[in-house]
């Protein structure tokens, strides 16, 4: 009886060890799989991009002019799309991140209204990029075509401003949460130093923690520019899509991601889908190198 | 000297003001795109929009079912697929804080965070719809699973590190083996983290069109075959708002209704539900 008992217990423990090399095994081999994805997605971008970077050199990212059906590619327009849109809404997000992340940071960490302002923020950055793109196109685009009459402007309503706009609602919510992180980590001493001083509370802002968070505040500047040159679908409907080198902020233009959205299904030969899979594998690289910089010097920050 | 004060005083209010100020006009465009949708859309859902598939260009009427259907299948079985391999993937990095294989994969869980939907998009393009020959719903959820990992993966990870190492290791001392701690004692404390974490990457997901563009590329028709194109609610937005149709508008503001006050929702749901847990523990 016992003897069946012990086997029985035997069995079980065995068992139990087996499961248990099992799992630590499943869970490194888990671990391995994320480096495997990571480089799976950029050796797939190289290899695929071989037969552009091969006919067209590197003077592709300078080319001036893209157009498929004569087989002329120059990313030149994209790129000069892209950095306009995004430098464009990150100038004009900063106001309001930093008025947030002070607010929310320093003002009123707690209560309703900082509570209400902080569930906003949270929903704002939760509201999908197409129906951005879907209110841009309908409400957006003829408000600017407005202003653009005003200002006598050609009234496209469409391109790079609008598409900035649109990009400065969607990337405020990112600088704006993290420069409230940093901002609530200044140490009380400090401010209340500068206090005891005699500072008032917009001198304690400027002069403590302004530049405490300063390197935090930057971090979070670069994580919105990540997200704003990899934004696609809004950008698609309002930009214009046009291969032209925009001639004015209000000109209609073509971000890198938005061309890859518009063009991709349609490229119908090798170089032409190459050259496409070559902007992405740019924006990759880019977004990639802007994320690890900003999270590198979060990490300083925080660690401080 | 008083008049210096008074001068730096009122500074100090007006900078206040300015901030607030500036702080709220944030609201403004979140309340009027909900305003705006809700009243565009409102007017369009019915039973026959919820129950028909969209007619041709011409005709008024029909529905939007093959999207709805569509986006749940598509997103189920990426969670399906994401889930488990994220939460095990948060597992392991809060077990092992150091060692060269952790430092990596934390490395490429970050640098995934960062890759733009659109790149992600191309990638399982030719990783599955290249090699089968024909767009499907099966290689959009795989994109869309990609795109669930590092937020499941954080999250899992952030909420495993906050539990005591004492539970773990009087689990260990009752001489319960390894996996059957961590199954049984430390995912269970940190079961409102790692739901919220689920819930969050849904809603992140159920919105995104641009990995999907090149995957499941959208039908017309109602599909339920995983291994052939499917329309999803943000496909249909995008394709039907960019079109010159009012009668396809009409479908995209319902649509864009109802997606809207989905990811919402979710969004609402993951912030009560998280708060609740909280308070258990």
């Amino acid at each position: 009886m016992t003897s069946i008992a012990g086997t029985k217990r035997e069995k079980n423990s065995s068992g139990q060890i087996r499961a248990e090399a099992l799992f630590k095994r499943t869970l490194v081999l888990i671990g391995c799989a994320m480096v495997v994805l990571v480089l799976g997605i950029l050796l797939t971008l190289v290899i695929e991009s071989i037969p552009s970077l091969k006919s067209l050199g590197l003077k592709y990212l300078w080319g001036k002019t893209w157009d498929p059906v004569n087989n002329v590619y120059g990313a030149f327009p994209f790129l000069l799309g892209t950095l306009l849109t995004s430098f464009l809404a990150l100038i004009i997000s900063i106001p309001f991140s930093f008025a947030i992340a002070i607010y929310l940071g320093e003002y009123q960490p707690k209560g309703w209204l900082s509570n209400f302002l902080k569930n906003t923020v949270e929903l704002i950055a939760a509201v999908p990029s197409v129906i951005y793109g879907f209110w841009g196109l309908i409400v957006l685009v003829p408000m600017v075509r407005t202003l653009e009459i005003k200002l006598g402007v050609l009234p496209y309503g469409i391109g790079i401003f609008t598409s900035a706009l649109i990009l400065t609602i969607m990337i405020i919510p990112y600088s704006a949460s993290l420069g409230r992180e940093m901002i609530r980590l200044v140490p009380s001493q400090l401010k209340e130093a500068a206090y005891s001083l005699g500072a008032t509370r917009y001198e304690v802002i400027r002069s403590v923690v302004l530049p405490f968070t300063k390197s935090g505040l930057f971090a979070g500047i670069l994580l919105s520019l990540g997200r704003a040159l990899g934004e696609t679908m809004a950008v698609t409907m309002v930009i214009g899509n046009t291969s032209l080198i925009p001639t004015s902020i209000f000109a209609p233009g073509n971000t890198m991601a938005s061309v890859i959205a518009n063009e991709f299904t349609e490229a119908d030969h090798t170089v032409y889908l190459s050259a496409l899979i070559e902007l992405g594998l740019v924006l990759f690289l880019v977004t990639v190198v802007i994320n690890m910089v900003g999270k590198r010097i979060i990490k300083r920050f925080t660690n401080e | 000297m008083q008049v210096r004060v008074k001068y730096r005083v009122v500074k100090s209010k007006l900078a206040q003001a300015l901030i607030v100020f500036l702080a709220f006009v944030i609201t403004l465009p979140l309340i009027a795109i909900i305003l705006y949708i809700f009243k565009e859309g409102i007017t369009k859902i019915n039973w026959t929009f919820l129950t028909h598939i969209p007619k041709p260009v011409g005709e008024s009427g029909g529905g939007i079912v093959n999207a709805l259907i569509g986006s749940i299948l598509i997103v189920f079985s990426a969670s399906v697929m994401a889930v488990p391999v994220g939460i095990l993937c948060g597992i392991y990095l809060s077990e092992n804080k150091t060692g060269r294989l952790s430092y990596w994969s934390r490395l490429c869980v970050d640098v995934l965070q960062g890759v733009p939907s659109i790149v992600i998009g191309i990638v399982v393009y030719f990783w599955i719809v290249k090699p089968i020959g024909s767009f499907s719903a099966i290689s959009g959820s795989v994109a869309l699973a990609i795109m669930m990992l590092p937020i499941l993966i954080r999250s899992t990870e952030e909420t495993l590190k906050l539990i005591p190492f004492s539970l773990k290791e009087a689990g260990l001392a009752l001489g319960l083996p390894y996996h059957r701690v961590i199954l049984k004692v430390i995912v269970p404390c940190g079961m409102s983290g790692i739901l919220s974490g689920i819930l969050l990457s849904v809603a992140r997901i159920a919105g995104e069109t641009a990995p999907l563009l090149f995957t499941a590329f959208g039908n017309p028709y109602l599909n339920t075959n995983m291994t052939k194109p499917m329309q999803s609610l943000p496909l249909l937005i995008f394709n039907y708002a960019t079109s010159p149709y009012d009668d396809w508008h009409d479908l995209a503001w319902g649509a864009a209704l109802i997606l809207l006050f989905t990811v919402l929702l979710l969004n609402i749901i993951t912030k009560l539900t998280t708060r609740k847990w909280n308070v258990q523990l």
